[in-house]
């Protein structure tokens, strides 16, 4: 993680007090900056408040938070579970490990609110494994401070599909990060078959937030419009990394200060693998909070932001990201073990140039199958990803399948 | 020649149901190696599959019922009822009382699949290839004309037939389903465990 | 169903649901559906209209039955 001139100053946000580079935030200096959390009284008012606030879940889904809280707490009897989501599987996001790591008291914070709140009586922390100083500094926050329910933690498969809601679910009571048919969602039956709370950390940490400030504050924070602030993470950029914005920021002016620029941008990924491609003056002014996003056939997902450069090839990503999205297919349906792994296989030789315009059509006809046909939406996410590649890389696509050249190898084609 | 009626109906049922629980047992294995041709579409060896099942399950009732009934037989319900518990060729009787019991529970669960759930469906199943060859036993133990040519030639067809379908089956070992199952075992043994991604 | 429930627009739609997971590719509903149901190149099932009309709810609950997994379900939604 570097360290790097906030776009604007956030002065308010999660990251304002301890830098970055400089570590985890301890409980004495967040209980300074932010002041004591509010009692159990204000309990009553806290879901009014989150759905006021129009705080989205974080995990990529953006399911209103308030909503989702309301929800449990109508069918719980005291003993429902706060699952806490850091798995963060997508490799491109490196955000939540920015919250966790960084601001662990945030996250726990919104973990013991969320339980009085839900009418919990237990909390787990499901961590990526490979996110190894995440878990140690969360561990480290909670002997620093224990939380008056039973909290856990467990570490999360290092898998793709491990952080989705059902997998999680899953993977706490059977052992097996695998997504499962729904209905039943967690939210009515997770684990130990209790309603079940699953909610992002960065998610958690901002409703913290709002539990001290207020859904007012949470509105004003943006300059740039009524969505908050938000974590990002950014990548294809001199410095790369996790940031805080204010949501509604236009894109452009996040990626600059971190070394990207319009003119040597070609393309930019938004939402990591399971997101869409855009041209770089599409990408530029975009508005960068969920909104304004889906008007414009995009979504903010976990907020990845991947710059592709003028130099390089977008092929040769998309064809990359096709290729991990279908090894990690849980392989429970097949649609998406035969046909997403087959689409990949298209278009991986389609990238590397040994591809053929048969390989070009099937990939296009087996593109518009392949949404809504699994248990989960893991084929759809790579659906839109290869669908918006068509739209912003057509052409391209048309000259690899064609004549197998590559506009930004100008080599020759390789033997099929 | 009316006592002779019973006796007649009994072998009679006795080999029609053999010759159905062969149909049956091909069918099914023609049904689950998802095999079709053009003029044989696969519902309609899941169907007849089904339809020659519960047709079988009349005329084993004719030949169970026939022969309890038959006062020229020493068999009663007991004897119906209990394996090896019939005076008359116990051995044989009763490999027929197990095999009908198996067959039994295979209808009942097909019957009631939807609310039984299919893992469990599946394991009773499979014991349909314990309950066919106890039927042909039966017959060849039990039966009076067991050493008619004709009868011979039959059973020798059922065998044929069945051993062909269940040899191809064995030999098509696990390509035919298991892509997705193989492919799914790895997939299920790494969101088990830990392991660095890509 | 009574005059009231159709004139309120209240009429259940009968609607084709598949379980992924249990889906093996046997094919039998698309045999026994064609109007509403194809196979892709794997023979994995793509629904193509998941609602089922009235003259068509004798050969999906046929489809139904037929599926050796119980993947294929109707089920009866409120809609209209």
């Amino acid at each position: 993680m570097t360290a790097v001139t906030p776009s604007r100053s956030l002065s308010n946000g999660l990251f304002a007090g301890r830098p970055m580079a400089a570590g985890p935030e301890l409980i004495g200096e967040h209980t300074a900056r932010l002041g004591p959390l509010p009692g159990p009284e204000a309990t009553r008012d806290l879901i009014p408040a989150l759905e006021l606030s129009g705080l989205l879940g974080r995990g990529g889904a953006g399911f209103p938070v308030g909503r989702k809280w309301r929800s449990i707490a109508e069918r719980s009897d005291g003993r429902a579970v706060v699952l806490a989501n850091g798995a963060e599987g997508e490799p491109l996001s490196a955000k939540d490990r920015a919250v966790m790591t960084l601001r662990p008291h945030a996250v726990l914070d919104g973990v013991l609110l969320a339980a009085r709140v839900v009418g919990a009586d237990e909390a787990i922390l499901y961590i990526g494994a490979e996110h190894r100083a995440a878990r140690r500094s969360l561990a480290t926050a909670l002997a620093e401070r224990p939380l008056p329910l039973t909290v856990r933690i467990v570490d999360a498969p290092d898998r793709y599909v491990a952080g989705e809601e059902s997998a999680a679910v899953h993977f706490v009571n059977d052992g097996d990060a695998r997504p499962t048919n729904v209905p039943p969602r967690p939210y009515e039956r997770g684990v130990g078959g209790r309603p079940t709370l699953v909610q992002n950390v960065e998610s958690l940490a901002y409703a913290g937030l709002i539990a001290r400030r207020g859904s007012d504050w949470f509105r004003a924070a943006s300059q740039a419009g009524p969505a908050g602030l938000g974590m990002v993470t950014l990548a294809g950029v001199a410095h790369p990394g996790a940031r805080e914005i204010e949501m509604g920021a236009p894109l452009g002016e996040i990626v600059g200060p971190s070394g990207a620029r319009q003119e040597t941008t070609q393309a930019v990924l938004i939402g990591g693998y399971f997101g869409r491609w855009a041209t770089a003056a599409e990408a530029w002014d975009l508005a960068l909070d969920p909104a304004a996003m889906r008007r414009a056939g995009l979504a903010f997902g976990c907020g990845v932001v991947s710059v592709l450069g003028t130099d390089e090839c977008g092929l040769e990503m998309t064809g990359r990201i096709l290729g991990y999205l279908a090894e990690q297919s849980a392989a429970q349906c097949g649609p998406c073990v035969f046909g997403l792994r087959a689409i990949a296989d298209a278009a991986g030789r389609l990238a590397g140039r040994s591809g053929t315009p048969d390989d070009l059509a099937r990939i296009e006809r087996w593109g518009g199958q392949l949404a809504g046909r699994g248990a989960c939406r893991h084929p759809d996410g790579a659906a839109g990803l290869l669908q918006s590649s068509f739209k912003i890389f057509g052409e391209e696509w048309q000259r690899h399948a064609r004549s197998r050249t590559c506009s930004f190898a100008g080599q020759p084609a390789r033997a099929a | 020649m009316s006592d002779q009626i019973l006796w007649f109906a009994t072998r009679g049922a006795g080999v029609v149901s053999l010759l159905l629980f062969t149909a049956v047992m091909v069918l099914g294995i023609l049904a689950v190696m998802r095999w079709q041709s053009p003029a044989w579409p696969r519902f309609l060896s899941v169907g007849l599959h089904r339809n020659l099942a519960l047709l079988s399950v009349v005329f084993l009732a004719i030949h169970i019922v026939t022969a309890i009934v038959d006062p020229f037989t020493s068999l009663g319900l007991v004897a119906a009822a209990i394996p090896f518990a019939s005076s008359y060729r116990p051995f044989g009787v009763g490999l027929g009382v197990i095999a009908v019991d198996i067959f039994l529970a295979l209808v009942a669960t097909s019957l009631l699949r939807d609310w039984i759930g299919q893992r469990t469906w599946r394991a009773v199943h499979w014991l349909a290839y314990a309950s066919w060859p106890l039927a042909l036993v039966h017959g060849v133990e039990s039966g009076s004309d067991a050493s008619t040519p004709w009868l011979i030639g039959l059973e020798l067809a059922c065998v044929a037939a069945v051993l062909a379908a269940a040899g191809w089956r064995l030999a098509a070992g696990r390509s035919n389903r298991s892509r997705l199952a193989t492919v799914a075992a790895g997939a299920a043994l790494s969101t088990r465990t830990s392991r660095r991604g890509i | 169903m009574t005059t009231t429930a159709r004139a309120i627009g209240a009429r259940p739609v009968a609607e084709l649901r598949i379980d992924r997971t249990a889906c093996d590719g046997y094919g039998l509903c698309a045999e026994l559906l064609p109007e509403l149901i194809e196979l892709d190149d794997w023979g994995y099932p793509i629904v193509r209209d998941a609602a089922v009309p009235d003259e068509l709810l004798g050969l999906a609950r046929r489809a139904v039955e037929a599926c050796p997994v119980l993947a294929l379900r109707v089920r009866s939604r409120a809609g209209g």
